[in-house]
Formats: C-alpha cells, sequence, structure tokens
C-alpha cells in the first residue's frame, strides 16, 4: 500500500542539506522582494495560510493522521485575538499569544478524543467536532455571528511599534511566519519527529518497540492546532476580521487543498500551495461560484495524477530532498 | 390534548416526528456509507452531494418532463445511480491500491464540483418542490397530528433500509458481497465478478443517497448546499455507530434523529451540535463505536 507521502529519494544526505537550505534562501529572497511586486496584505495572507498549511502538513506528512477539522484552530484563534485587541484592547502581541492558547487548548481537547481512532475515522471525527464548535461560534454573542468581529485594530506592538503601516505590519508577519517555519522544521528533524516518521510508516511495529504513540500523536496534533492558532490569530490582526468563514468547514478543505498541491510530506510544498491556491483564488474571483468547481477538479486531478504535489515533483525530479 | 414535562403533547410529538424524519435520512445514508466502505474501503464524502443531485433531479424531472413525485423515487435514483457508477468507473478504481484516506480527498474533490456546478445554475436560494396530491393532508390521532408525507417518509425509508438488511444478510448475492468484503482475491479466483460487484455497490449506495433525496425534497427546500451539512452530520452519526453492522446504522440513524428532535423541545439552543456531543461521549465510554469493531 503506498504511504500517503513516499519519502522521496536521498542521493547524499550532504546534498539534501544544501537543497534545504538553499530553498530556504530563494524563499527568503521572494519574500523581501514580493512587497515591491504584490500587495502586501495579499502577500501577508499567503504567509498566514502558508503557516496554517505548514502546521497542517505537520500532521498529515509526517504522523500520516488527516484532520479535516483544522478550521476549528484557525478560526477560534482568530476570534479570540481578535476579541483580545478589540474589546479587551490588548496589545498584538498578548492578543495572538491569548488566540494561540486558545488554540492549544481546543487542540488538546479535540485531539484528545480524535486520536482514540486510527485513519479514516480520525478524519471523520475531527471535521464533526469542528462543525459543532462552527455552530457553537454561530451562537455566542462574541463572535457577533454573521458579522464577524470588524474593525479589529492592530494597535501597537509592544505598546510601541505602529502597526497601521502596512510595511512595518509585514516585516512582524514574515517574522512570525519565518519563526513557526523553523520551529516546524526543527521539530520533523528532532528524534521526537524520527518517531512521528515510524508511526506514519508503521505505528504497529512503533508501539512493538515501546513507544507510547497515542501520545506522540497528541504532541504532534497539539502542536500543529497550537501553530494553526498563530496563523489565525495572526491573521485576524493583519486583516483586522475574524468571521466565519474562517471557522466552517470549506476552511478545512482548502488548507488540505494547499498542503496537497504543493507537497504532502514536503517543508516547503505547503508554502507554495498556499501562493498557489490563494493567487487563483484571488484571479479567479470575478468569476464566482466557478472557484470552487476549479478547486475541486484540482482535488480530483492531485488525488489522480499528482499525489506528490509541485514540491514534491521536484524533489523527486532533481532526486533531492525539500 | 394534554402536558408531558410540562410540554405541550403536540409540541413533544411533532419534535418526535420530526426527528424520525431526519432519523430516516440519517439511517439511509450513513447505510450508504457503510455499505460503500465496505466493499470499496472509501468514505463517500460525495454522498450529501449525492443526496443532493437526487432532490434536484426530483425537481427537474418535474418541471421538465412534467413526470411526478412518483417517477422521481424510481427515475432519480436510477439516473444518479448510474452518474455514480461512472465516476466508480473512471475516477475511484485507480485509487484501490493507496491510501483510504486518498477516496476521501477524491470524492471531496467531487462533492465541490458538483455543489459548485448545480449553485451556478441554480444560485443557493432553496427552490420549493410541491408535495405529491396522494400524501397531503394528515390524521389527527388525538395525541397529536400526523402529516400523512411524513408518515410515508418513516415507512419508505425503514421498509427500504431493511430491505436492504436482508438482502445482504439474508441472500446468495449478500453473501457473495460480505464474502469479497473480507477477501475480494478468493473471491474473484472462485469465478465471481468482484470489480462488477464494487462498481453496483457503489451505485447501489448511491442510489440509495439520491432516493433519500427525492424524499426529502418536499419537506426541505431542494438547494445545492442541502448535502453538505447533512454529510458531517452523517459523518458523526457513523462514527457513533461504527460502520461494521448494517442493523447498527440504522438503529443508531433513527435513534439519533430522535434524541435530536428531543433535544429541540427540553433545550433548543443545543439541537444543532448533540450529535457531536454524544459523539464525544461514545468516543469516550465506547472508541469502537456502540456497534463497531476496533478499527
Amino acid at each position: 500500500m503506498h504511504k500517503l507521502a513516499e519519502p522521496t529519494m536521498r542521493r547524499e544526505t550532504r546534498l539534501a542539506d544544501r537543497s534545504e537550505a538553499i530553498a530556504f534562501v530563494v524563499m527568503l529572497v521572494f519574500v523581501a522582494a514580493a512587497p515591491f511586486f504584490a500587495y502586501p496584505l495579499f502577500l501577508m495572507q499567503v504567509l498566514c495560510f502558508a503557516l496554517f498549511a505548514c502546521a497542517f502538513n505537520l500532521l498529515i506528512g509526517y504522523v500520516g493522521l488527516l484532520s479535516f477539522g483544522h478550521a476549528l484552530y484557525f478560526g477560534w484563534a482568530s476570534y479570540v485575538s481578535a476579541h483580545a485587541a478589540k474589546v479587551w484592547g490588548l496589545t498584538p502581541e498578548l492578543a495572538i499569544l491569548a488566540g494561540t492558547v486558545a488554540a492549544a487548548v481546543l487542540g488538546l481537547l479535540a485531539g484528545s478524543l480524535a486520536i482514540r481512532r486510527q485513519g479514516i475515522y480520525f478524519a471523520m471525527i475531527t471535521l464533526a467536532l469542528a462543525q459543532m464548535m462552527f455552530f457553537f461560534a454561530l451562537q455566542v454573542k462574541f463572535t457577533g455571528g454573521e458579522d464577524g468581529i470588524q474593525a479589529v485594530p492592530r494597535g501597537r506592538l509592544f505598546g510601541l511599534i505602529d502597526l497601521a503601516d502596512t510595511m512595518t505590519m509585514y516585516v512582524v508577519v514574515v517574522a512570525i511566519f519565518l519563526a513557526g517555519f523553523l520551529f516546524i522544521h526543527r521539530v520533523i528533524h528532532s528524534p521526537f519527529g524520527e518517531v512521528l516518521k515510524a508511526i506514519r510508516e508503521n505505528e504497529a511495529r512503533a508501539i512493538s518497540l515501546g513507544y507510547k504513540t497515542d501520545r506522540y500523536k497528541l504532541v504532534a496534533f497539539v502542536l500543529s492546532a497550537t501553530l494553526v492558532g498563530v496563523a489565525g490569530a495572526t491573521k485576524a490582526i493583519v486583516l483586522q476580521l475574524a468571521s466565519l468563514t474562517d471557522v466552517n468547514w470549506p476552511m478545512s478543505g482548502e488548507v488540505v487543498l494547499m498542503t496537497l498541491v504543493g507537497g504532502l510530506g514536503t517543508i516547503f510544498g505547503p508554502v507554495v500551495g498556499a501562493f498557489v491556491i490563494l493567487t487563483m483564488q484571488y484571479k479567479l474571483a470575478p468569476v464566482g461560484e466557478w472557484v470552487l468547481v476549479i478547486q475541486g477538479v484540482i482535488f480530483v486531478a492531485c488525488v489522480l495524477l499528482f499525489r506528490r504535489g509541485i514540491v514534491g515533483e521536484i524533489a523527486a525530479r532533481l532526486r533531492i530532498r525539500l | 390534548m394534554f402536558e408531558i414535562f410540562g410540554i405541550p403533547s403536540q409540541a413533544l410529538f411533532g419534535q418526535l416526528l420530526i426527528g424520525l424524519i431526519n432519523g430516516s435520512f440519517y439511517a439511509l445514508l450513513s447505510l450508504g456509507l457503510a455499505v460503500i466502505f465496505g466493499m470499496l474501503n472509501i468514505i463517500n464524502f460525495s454522498h450529501g452531494a449525492q443526496y443532493m443531485m437526487g432532490a434536484f433531479a426530483a425537481y427537474l424531472l418535474l418541471a421538465h418532463t412534467g413526470l411526478n413525485y412518483w417517477f422521481a423515487l424510481v427515475l432519480a435514483p436510477l439516473v444518479v445511480g448510474a452518474f455514480g457508477i461512472a465516476v466508480e468507473r473512471l475516477l475511484l478504481r485507480w485509487i484501490y491500491r493507496l491510501d483510504h484516506l486518498y477516496g476521501l480527498l477524491l470524492t471531496f474533490g467531487l462533492a465541490l464540483i458538483i455543489e459548485g456546478v448545480t449553485r451556478n445554475y441554480y444560485g443557493s436560494a432553496g427552490l420549493p418542490y410541491a408535495m405529491p396530491e396522494a400524501l397531503r393532508g394528515g390524521q389527527n390521532l388525538g395525541f397529536m397530528f400526523l402529516p400523512n408525507y411524513r408518515a410515508w417518509v418513516i415507512v419508505a425509508s425503514l421498509t427500504v433500509c431493511l430491505a436492504t438488511w436482508f438482502v445482504i444478510e439474508r441472500t446468495r448475492l449478500g453473501a457473495y458481497l460480505r464474502a469479497a468484503t473480507e477477501n475480494p482475491t478468493l473471491v474473484n479466483a472462485f469465478g465471481i465478478n468482484v470489480p462488477m460487484m464494487i462498481t453496483l455497490t457503489y451505485g447501489f449506495g448511491v442510489a440509495l443517497a439520491a432516493f433519500a433525496g427525492v424524499m426529502a425534497a418536499p419537506i426541505y427546500n431542494v438547494s445545492p448546499q442541502m448535502g453538505s451539512e447533512l454529510i458531517i452530520v452523517v459523518f458523526a452519526v457513523v462514527v457513533i455507530g461504527g460502520m461494521g453492522s448494517i442493523l447498527g446504522a440504522i438503529l443508531t440513524g433513527f435513534g439519533l434523529g430522535v434524541i435530536e428532535g428531543l433535544t429541540k423541545v427540553f433545550f433548543p439552543e443545543a439541537s444543532n451540535t448533540v450529535i457531536f456531543v454524544i459523539m464525544a461521549i461514545v468516543l469516550l465510554v465506547r472508541p469502537a463505536g456502540l456497534f463497531g469493531r476496533r478499527v
């Protein structure tokens, strides 16, 4: 049986390490140059979604767990951080922290339920729990129901730096994204990450070797939810908006699509995927409902013909690790 | 008229009836999911979209050819089932060797396509579908008013569910099916055309969804998103019941519908979420589901 993420072929470890470093530098150059070519607001959105997809990929790509409910952490983190910034008047870094903590707690609760079942059930449970919290968001007062939380103040970072200026905000978002990205990279290459990959390849074997796989899975789940929370909370500050779109199930599907297009189980794939999908949505906005159809077609095409995704395909062709 | 726990009997039994109606749709859809999963090892995410296609087929048959509800009840499952067979032959059969999760992703994409296309042509507002003449009106049972159409939905879906159970558990065809679920290679070696059985099973499961869709059309508006919200609840139903048992799926479907109906009476704020809460409790107490084996 094919695994979800096929390990890409490796010719030489040193070359592989270098290829990741080179790709990272390329990404840095791109991030630094991009605001001169595209709308910074759009780019900040891309970076938030890229972090969202990277955190999602930590689960599916490295533990083999498909969560179909990651909108839960993204949406609720963005509600909490928007509320913290607007109603409690917290500074942006504390608002983002509040959203992140909320996502971590929700991840712990949902994760400890979901890991009680494997495979396909895991996906259905995460989806159902996310839908439950969607209805909850619809009913609770503080989320603002259909209106969402609008006009969230960006405030002053550490009470000092005014984030109303777009370029300042961009630098902050880049810093948050890179911190999250490097953290995920570190986790994947740590001994803990090696155990996660062992669980992905053969959970029964990992159990027989004495690993308490449920605990590893739960920690991975909470890590993923927490990082998704960082992305969601940051997004609320950047776009100054938290809405039902962010907690609803199509958002969970979108992050799956981004990761699939970029390449499951690749480090740079989700970033590329987020960029490609958001660009597509932006360019295709005039054709309305057809966006949904096109996304569906991409899903089908990726599963049937293009399972490695963009980055996975490049890595396999060049026999490097990305 | 009398009261139970301070609730007028009309309201209580009325909600109980709505619960049974929702329960019949949960049962029909989770049954289809379980049958498909048994044979194909795929969770059919497009099940909700195919349910919606059934409702739309009924609407289009009436609007364009004048064929009424009773023709739709037969024709819509056939047409949508044929669509399912085409999907299986053209798309699904390429991914049987891959991880289960790819099946979920592929059918999710399919659901987006179906929903997107319908929304594009018919908008997201609902379209009304008239109730068939013969089933209008209702009976006054003294303690409640029973609309004929609702009684019909419950009886019809219960009949279809039990007939499906009978075919799978008690006939020779069903025995082949169960054997092929256990060990397709061996059954194939005995000279039974397993790929054909897989195709027909998918077609049948999809037809069940379309049948439910036709029955839902006069109750709810026919709308493109009617399936996507329902399918998530049905997933929770499937998690609660486990997919190992046909009768279990039917029982869980009806039971949860009734519980949901009662919640609407006693604690309306939780009626949207009660099934998900029950799912969480079941996962804590019996992780394998009420009727499931540890999967």
